[in-house]
């Protein structure tokens, strides 16, 4: 039983440690914010980070497979323009456009994952490849910005709710529950990461590897159409050319978040504190009266200094060998 | 050492490129004939030149295994700063200073990455995607969003936009740079290493070899490539800009890969890589003559690597 917790615990720490580093900067924030804490500030703080924090939770779930998922920005834009022409009218309308949009999101990620699968080709390319496609689909959608989506279904997720908590941040942990928490008990959570950690061990335990990245890559583009869907609520409409910076984001809100990238563990709630401080340190730079222009600089530094965290590794080696892995 | 003839040194994927081109210029020549002019083709091999230069680099790393992210904002960096020592009024030699330090940052920005890579075992794809974001910091912070009105100096303007015998000297300089990594790769010991470290890291660490020096002189090479692009892109465009660098970076990889190098190192051809460069010059630019929208090109673009790279891999046998 100490066992588990200490491996827990091991596993665990560096998204404890991004959770604490969120609490401090957010506790700052609201220090410094111009109208204090109050709820507007707090929903307005969360929405800015909900996008990304959905990316992050989808990316992760790839990465603990020994995946990457480069086509995620573009599955998000796809999902953003289909939602701007499907996602209104009335009750049962818009039941049947965000199934829809939800759906493009799944297809297109069980699609990156049978290409990775029966291609044999390599995650990065593949779905490099895919986003290009991807990226296609959404021009023929909608070549420019534009569309329209409910407003009411805006307010619900992006106001807050009963005035105590942001809604974006309830919708994101309902929907992490609903998605992936039931998943991760499962045993196809357990191939998922069992692949990530020892491909040829997985199939020598007779779990079914293909099918464990297949579904991997499912739930990033269902989080990915998640979360073209909030971007879609935020800006009431579609933009094909909204992923571009989101896909390197992720990745960077997944390695904050304390996921190593070479797979078999993973934290979705450390990638979602790491998300929401990428974000955190953005609107930090805006009202701090730091010069806007140095607002890149900081946010590469913050990367750095977390990334360097994995450096550390090196002191704790007894064997020049255990250098290369 | 065993000298390798220049015709075997064509293995499938090189061939399959060769085939492909070919049908895309028969089908495509049948229906504009200007696709089969000396001209138009002359103009192709200008612009994959500074793609080319750019994907001899990233298969130096790629060969090793890792991957280099940090290309757009090295090309820009450089370039930025080469136009910057330049000023507004270029004079003959005074201002080869800016090309010179372009290089120097090129170099160093190489030099950065490997070090990171190698000496703190932080994964390629995340230490060179850190430092991409830094230097784009740096550069955001020194100019503004919009890059300061400057000029490149003469040789850079000669050798980005000028014609020595009717080639352009992009594409002189693209020979002189793969005839380098030719030699480095098949005549000189460190091309062997780099095979060796890219095959298995621990292996070749214990037959005696240091690994790694070996992934930053991979690294810096590469820094070294998308500066030289930046000059050469500066001089064509007559100035930088930012994100200049931004669409040399997957397209870079790709032709790499598309050249039937392996991502996972140790495994592929420079023959392969110019055939993938070429390629993949010649599909967007038929595009653009064939005035195909935006995303028939991004979709194109993606089911040919999907394809060729599928074909590879599901030729090759399983390890």
């Amino acid at each position: 039983m100490t066992a588990f917790l200490d491996i827990h615990l091991r596993r665990n720490n560096r998204a404890l440690l991004a959770w604490l580093v969120l609490g401090g900067l957010l506790v700052y924030f609201l220090h410094i914010h111009p109208r204090g804490a109050s709820i507007g500030v707090l929903s307005a703080w969360a929405n800015q980070g909900t996008a990304l924090a959905f990316l992050a939770v989808g990316q992760t779930i790839v990465v603990m497979s020994r995946g990457v998922d480069l086509s995620i920005g573009p599955i998000m834009a796809l999902t953003n323009c289909l939602a701007s022409h499907l996602v209104n009218g009335g009750p049962l309308e818009l039941a049947f456009g965000i199934a829809i949009v939800v759906l493009a999101g799944a297809v297109c990620g069980a699609i990156n994952g049978i290409v990775v699968v029966v291609g044999k080709i390599q995650p990065i390319i593949a779905t490099l490849a895919t986003g290009a496609i991807y990226s296609g689909f959404a021009l023929i959608i909608r070549p420019i910005p534009g569309g329209s989506i409910d407003e009411t279904l805006s307010e619900l997720t992006t106001g807050d709710l009963a005035g105590i908590l942001p809604s974006s941040i309830v919708v994101l942990l309902v929907l992490v529950c609903l998605f992936w928490l039931p998943v991760s008990k499962a045993s196809l959570g357990r191939s998922i990461v069992a692949v990530g950690s020892s491909e040829q061990a997985a199939y020598m335990s007779g779990l079914k590897v293909d099918r464990a990245k297949i579904a991997a890559y499912t739930l990033g583009g269902i989080f990915a159409s998640f979360s073209g869907l909030f971007i879609g609520f935020q800006t009431l409409s579609g933009d094909p050319s909204i992923g571009l910076p989101y896909t390197l984001n992720s990745i960077a809100a997944v390695v904050i978040g304390g996921t190593a990238l070479t797979g078999g563990a993973g934290s979705v709630l450390g990638s979602i504190a790491g998300a929401l401080i990428l974000r955190t340190i953005g609107s930090l730079i805006f009202f701090t009266g730091l010069p806007p222009l140095a607002q890149p600089l900081f946010e590469g530094t913050v990367l750095l200094v977390a990334v360097a965290f994995g450096a550390t590794r090196l002191l704790r080696i007894n064997n020049r060998l255990e250098v290369f892995q | 050492m065993r000298a390798v003839s220049f015709v075997t040194s064509f293995d499938g994927p090189t061939k399959a490129i060769a085939v492909a081109m070919l049908l895309l210029l028969a089908v495509g020549g049948a229906y504009y004939h200007q696709f089969l002019s000396p001209m138009y083709l002359m103009q192709q091999l200008q612009n994959g030149a500074f793609l080319g230069i750019v994907a001899a680099g990233a298969m130096m790393v790629i060969l090793l295994g890792h991957i280099d992210l940090s290309v757009p904002w090295t090309i820009t960096a450089s370039a930025t700063l080469a136009t910057a020592l330049v000023g507004t009024s270029p004079e003959a030699l005074v201002s080869e200073r800016g090309l010179v330090a372009g290089l120097g940052a090129g170099l160093l920005i190489g030099l950065i990455n490997g070090l990171g890579v190698a000496y703190l075992r932080i994964p390629s794809m995340i230490w060179t995607l850190v430092t991409n974001n830094i230097i784009l910091g740096v550069c955001v912070f020194y100019s503004g969003f919009y890059a300061l009105r400057s000029q490149p100096s003469p040789v850079m303007s000669a050798l980005g936009a000028g014609q020595l015998f009717g080639i352009p000297c992009a594409v002189l300089v693209w020979f002189a740079v793969s005839a380098a990594i030719v030699f480095l790769l098949r005549r000189s010991r460190t091309g062997r290493y780099i095979y060796a470290v890219g095959t298995h890291e621990p292996a070749a660490y214990l037959s005696g070899i240091d690994t790694r020096k070996v992934i930053v002189f991979a690294f810096v090479v590469a820094g070294l490539c998308s500066a030289i692009a930046g000059m050469l892109l500066t001089g064509y465009a007559g100035q930088s800009y930012q994100r200049m660098g931004d669409p040399y970076l997957l397209p870079g990889i790709a032709a790499v890969v598309l050249g039937g190098s392996s991502l996972f190192g140790g495994r592929g051809s420079y023959s392969g890589t110019v055939a993938g460069v070429l390629l993949i010059t010649l599909i967007s630019s038929m595009l653009s003559i064939m005035q195909a929208p935006e995303a028939a090109k991004q979709i194109c673009y993606g089911v040919v690597i999907i394809l060729m790279v599928g074909l590879y891999s599901r030729a090759a046998p399983a390890n």
